[in-house]
């Protein structure tokens, strides 16, 4: 892993990657307090820990660069303006939600943001990013496509063949691609070294000839820097690229995982000690950038927008009858 | 009109969509250098560059997913498989992406994407190379399902596709690459979910597609001779599914016989003959019967093969049961 010396960052870019964090861990926290209360159905995967990883790329992306993920997709489409009523409202089950209450927590969609979903088989939307950036390549724009996925997927086969492909296509700078994974060390419950038989999931890319680095996924400094060089990367050759963030989840897997049996919690308070929001906090605080005021001012904020979302998505009506047979084929 | 093979029927239109829209790009194993297994793309690397004539890794569930990813964004990618069997390896990619997209994204983002290729058995190709899977993705909501039995209808029906938002599951027949028929000219466009008046009769309702449907109206042919009249119907699309000419059909002839090449269990034919059931039960005459393939893995000895697919006497005789 490169070690990124500290750089000069303005302090009102720093601070904006401050609230972002600090809005998409208070709607996170409060999913999971709408789960335990029967609110929220289904299954729902919290992204708390990993903040710095999605918070840095989608800073270091343009609005019209697209994204793909995982079940693990709340903070993209946010990040990126989405109504978060609307997402909340989605995740409640709502007809207001993004998809009408149609995909519930792991199908998130806003095309209109460039957020392409949402995608609950592991792995399974890896070829999808890879031939959405051969069109944006096709189409003659320069456009990136962003490509999320945990250390889990990349022991899918969904994984290995597009990725070849997409190795194959950058020869010709036709696949415009950045593979980010948010290694959490965890595919469920099985940690990368049960899994993997290579733990350098980077260094996996050198066999299809795509670039790739690792990046402490806790330091949103490091991963901004890392970020930055991909997607202008990518952006310039039309070549893929991967970025592994090593990063950490602080809740379980999904709202249902109670016990942890597979990790101490001594491991979870160690990571703790890391956690991206208090590294960016403490470091601004040293430099004089935010006082106790501010923090509270940012968490208010954050909660307001929140509150509303919760009031919103409470207050709207479930999909009516007619919507079960809407959406299946353009005609019907 | 025009004589046209089933498979020049294809290409043509492949060429004539992509004439037409350069959004349509052709992609498959196979398909540019080598001039496709089938030879259906033949020449096609050279007209329009390997940017929409794209070689692909043998990878179904890389470039078909690749495709849904396309499409996503506006493409209009035509995928061929060398044959149905390999999309398996991809059905995850079709079924869990490809068929629910539009619906889980409250119909923000389609997948106007067209997966084509022969369905079905050939000569000798055995237990993994035979199979039809028609059933299968007719099973699930946001596919269409295409399996044309004539040249004509692969140009109305693959127009139709191409043209469409949804994703299609184009069913060929290899057995029918080389047969030669009429082909409407100009901007020639089958409808999903219509079926086709193959053969007027009076006498009894033989519902088929794809190779079956041939198999059917020369087994209508032969019992016209004995002075029995068969109508026949081509389904064309499996989905949507047009019930509407079937019950018709069978409420005139008071008789039905379904007839399909896979398997009998699940298949086509059941579905067709519990649809005849339900709604014509008092119009029946005869209970509706099926003919399918036979319940074993394709094997290979051509003696042992030919026992194993559906014949036109296998269908006379059915008719003729029905008819006792």
């Amino acid at each position: 892993m490169k070690q990124v010396e500290k750089p000069q960052i303005d302090p009102q870019v720093a601070l904006r990657w401050y609230k972002d964090m600090i809005y998409i861990r208070t709607f996170e926290e409060q999913t999971e307090r709408s789960f335990r209360r029967g609110k929220i159905g289904g299954y729902l995967h919290v992204y708390t820990g990993q903040e710095a990883v999605v918070t840095a790329f989608l800073e270091a992306s343009r609005p019209d660069d697209i994204m793909f993920t995982g079940y693990r997709d709340h903070p993209h489409p946010l990040l990126r303006g989405s109504d978060p009523g609307a997402i909340m409202a989605e995740l409640y089950g709502k007809v207001t939600g993004v998809c009408k209450g149609k995909g519930g927590s792991m199908h998130i969609f806003d095309v209109s943001r460039g957020f392409y979903g949402g995608y609950g088989v592991i792995g399974g939307h890896i070829p999808l990013a890879v031939g959405a950036a051969y069109a944006l390549r096709y189409q003659n724009t320069d456009r990136v496509c962003l490509c999320f996925f945990g250390d889990g997927a990349m022991n899918s086969g969904a994984f290995h063949e597009p990725i070849n492909m997409a190795g194959l296509w950058g020869h010709d700078g036709t696949c415009p691609v950045v593979f980010i994974i948010e290694n959490n060390l965890y595919a469920m419950g099985t940690s990368v070294k049960r899994s993997s038989a290579v733990t350098n999931l980077a260094s996996r890319f050198d066999q299809y000839a795509i670039p790739n680095e690792q990046v402490d996924g806790m330091d949103i400094f490091a991963v901004h820097g890392v970020a930055s060089r991909a997607i202008d990367e990518a952006r310039r050759t039309g070549r893929p690229y991967a970025v592994e963030a090593l990063t950490y989840r602080f809740s379980g897997h999904g709202a249902a995982d109670l016990f942890q049996p597979y990790r101490e919690k001594t491991e979870v308070e160690s990571w703790r000690q890391r956690d991206p929001i208090r590294m960016l906090e403490g470091r601004l605080r040293a430099d004089g950038h935010l006082t106790d005021g501010a923090i509270a001012e940012i968490q208010a904020a954050a909660d307001r927008m929140v509150e509303e979302a919760v009031k919103f998505a409470e207050a709207s009506p479930e999909p009516p009858a007619e919507e079960l047979y809407t959406d299946i084929y353009a005609d019907a | 009109m025009p004589e046209m093979t089933y498979r020049d029927a294809i290409k043509t239109t492949l060429v004539e969509e992509m004439d037409r829209n350069p959004n349509v790009i052709l992609m498959g194993e196979d398909i540019g250098v080598y001039q496709g297994t089938f030879r259906i793309t033949e020449g096609l690397l050279d007209k329009y560059g390997p940017r929409r004539v794209v070689d692909t890794p043998i990878s179904e569930l890389g470039f078909i997913g690749a495709g849904i990813g396309m499409a996503m964004l506006g493409l209009r990618p035509v995928i061929e498989v060398m044959t149905w069997n390999f999309s398996l390896p991809a059905a995850d990619q079709i079924i869990q992406n490809a068929a629910k997209i539009r619906y889980f994204s409250g119909g923000q983002v389609g997948v106007p994407m067209v997966i084509r290729g022969p369905n079905g058995a050939g000569v000798q190709l055995s237990a993994q190379h035979s199979q039809s899977l028609e059933s299968f993705y007719g099973h699930f909501p946001g596919l269409k399902v295409a399996a044309p039995s004539t040249p004509a209808d692969v140009k109305g029906l693959l127009r139709a596709a191409i043209r469409g938002e949804d994703p299609v599951i184009f069913l060929e027949h290899a057995g029918l690459y080389g047969h030669k028929d009429d082909v409407p000219e100009n901007d020639y466009v089958v409808p999903f979910g219509k079926a086709r008046i193959a053969r007027a009769g009076r006498d009894a309702t033989v519902i088929a597609y794809s190779r079956m449907l041939h198999f059917a109206l020369a087994a209508a042919e032969s019992l016209a001779r004995d002075g029995i009249e068969c109508e026949v119907v081509d389904l064309r699309s499996l989905r949507p599914i047009d019930y509407e000419t079937v019950i018709a059909s069978v409420r005139r002839t008071h008789r039905a016989v379904v007839v399909q090449e896979q398997w009998r269990l699940f298949g086509a034919a059941g579905e067709v003959a519990a649809e005849i059931a339900e709604r014509c039960f008092d119009d029946l005459d005869a209970p509706v019967t099926r003919v399918t393939g036979a319940d074993v893995p394709m094997p290979y000895a051509r003696s042992i093969e030919l026992m194993a697919i559906p014949h036109e006497q296998d269908i006379a005789e059915a008719v003729r049961r029905a008819l006792s």
